[in-house]
């Protein structure tokens, strides 16, 4: 049987199969459609959606969003592995 | 908010029912009692040219479903034809007719997600349910195979009271199969299920059970197995947002190319359907008398116009509404609210202890 994931500043998260990032034009808005279902990503969703590609780190994808946004690390962190976890919850990010 | 309100978004996603043509005969079909024959389905070239049109309009997934959609032997060119415009594609299947070439031929060409229906876990009563022996193994084995090719499976199970003990291993076997997700769907009524309701409608020790299993297995599989519930809705105190309100998420094209806000829609009388082809998708979805009619609020009676849960259920089913009082523009008697409340769940409560467990099968023909 599959385990849970659990996201740490280790997990290499990226978008499973079957999930797919799009800029949904007539709404003006980017979502994650998934089987079935569909979630409207906000900027910072967004942002942190984007670096999962299978390389990064999450560690690695604080640093990078921490610096670009010039916004202190740690708190940083704490909100990409929240929203992470959350959405592999979901089935939509795996690592 | 006005029933023409003059702005509403274009549709999420649409169901293409290919065909009503299947190879099971399950007695809660959602598919309506007469049935448009192979015959009158639309050809390739016009499903096509849904697609194109519902892409044009920013529909971002679709389902195909029927009937069984894998009788038609163009799915693959209209997976392909979504895909390339970037259309998200979900096949929706009874999986006894694919064979390994099929679904990988259906992956190659796109296609993102299989929802692959059961009718139980237990071969003999699987197969009953559904009317086609055999069914069951065949499905066991489209499951396996979509995990060997790694196409994203979603499980659903159709639970109703005579197979509510499979529920159990149900959860069991989409974990053992790597499903991410399983839809744990009892029964709705329309359809060949409100024909069949007196053998399908659970009791409520029944369905409590249900809800509680239901409850654990998300608790102890989360991360594992997303777990969707649909409740029956007779023993509900607010009847369900159905289709997310009508004409505002989905929109559903029969066999023949008949455009509607739900497939159970052609129950309703004196509603008119526009067909694809005859009128632009876009201007159906934006306009149509069909699509309007219960559009918003504005065609709300009390007690749901002034509900603080009218844009929370969008005042819930109106086939099932015309099903339960006669008039598709009632309260959903599902509400708690409503004044058939209580003779709904009363006879819900009667059929399941006294109701036979014959199944009148779907079938083509005589269904009116």
């Amino acid at each position: 049987m599959a385990a849970a994931v659990t996201i740490g500043e280790a997990s290499v998260p990226h978008l499973p199969r079957g999930v797919r990032l799009k800029f949904d034009k007539p709404r003006d808005q980017w979502v994650l459609l998934a089987p079935e279902r569909m979630f409207v990503l906000d900027d910072i969703a967004l942002e942190i959606v984007k670096c999962c590609d299978g390389k990064a780190s999450v560690a690695a994808i604080a640093d990078d969003l921490s610096a670009r946004f010039e916004a202190p690390r740690d708190t940083v962190a704490k909100d990409v592995i929240i929203l992470l976890q959350d959405f592999a919850e979901k089935g939509v990010v795996a690592a | 908010m006005n029933a023409a309100s003059p702005h509403i978004d274009p549709p999420l996603a649409m169901l293409a029912e290919l065909t009503y043509r299947c190879p099971l005969r399950c007695p809660y079909c959602s598919n309506p009692l007469e049935m448009t024959a192979a015959s009158g389905e639309m050809d390739t070239g016009q499903w096509l040219g849904v697609i194109e049109e519902a892409a044009d309009m920013g529909v971002l997934q679709i389902h195909f479903s029927g009937g069984e959609p894998t009788v038609r032997q163009d799915l693959e060119d209209m997976v392909g034809r979504a895909e390339v415009l970037g259309i998200y594609t979900n096949l929706i299947t009874s999986g006894v007719l694919i064979d390994q070439a099929r679904l990988e031929g259906l992956a190659d060409r796109g296609l993102q997600h299989i929802q692959l229906s059961f009718q139980g876990t237990e071969e003999a009563g699987a197969d009953r349910i559904g009317g086609f022996r055999g069914g069951h193994r065949k499905k066991l084995e489209t499951a396996r195979l979509a995990g060997e090719i790694g196409l994203p499976l979603t499980i659903n199970a159709v639970m109703h009271r005579q197979n509510m003990d499979d529920l159990e291993s149900m959860i069991q076997m989409a974990v053992d199969f790597g499903a991410k997700r399983l839809e744990v769907a009892h029964v709705q009524y329309y359809g060949w299920g409100l024909r069949n309701r007196a053998a399908l409608v659970p009791t409520r020790e029944q369905l409590e059970h249900a809800t509680e299993i239901v409850e654990a297995a998300r608790e102890r599989l989360k991360g594992i197995l997303v777990l969707d519930y649909v409740v029956p809705d007779y023993y509900a105190r607010y009847p369900k947002s159905c289709m997310g309100g009508w004409g505002r998420q989905f929109l559903n094209v029969t066999p023949s190319g008949r455009v509607m806000p739900c497939h159970a829609a052609e129950t309703i009388p004196d509603m008119t359907f526009d067909s694809v082809g005859e009128r632009p998708l876009l201007d159906i979805w934006e306009q149509s008398k069909a699509f309007t009619r219960f559009r918003g609020t504005g065609w709300m009676p009390e007690p749901c116009r002034s509900c603080d849960r009218r844009e929370i259920d969008w005042g819930g089913c109106r086939c099932q509404a015309l099903a339960l009082t006669g008039n598709a523009a009632a309260t959903d008697p599902v509400c708690e609210k409503s004044p058939e409340h209580e003779r709904i769940a009363a006879l819900a409560a009667a059929e399941a202890a006294a109701g036979t467990d014959e199944f009148e099968y779907r079938r083509f023909g005589q269904g009116g």
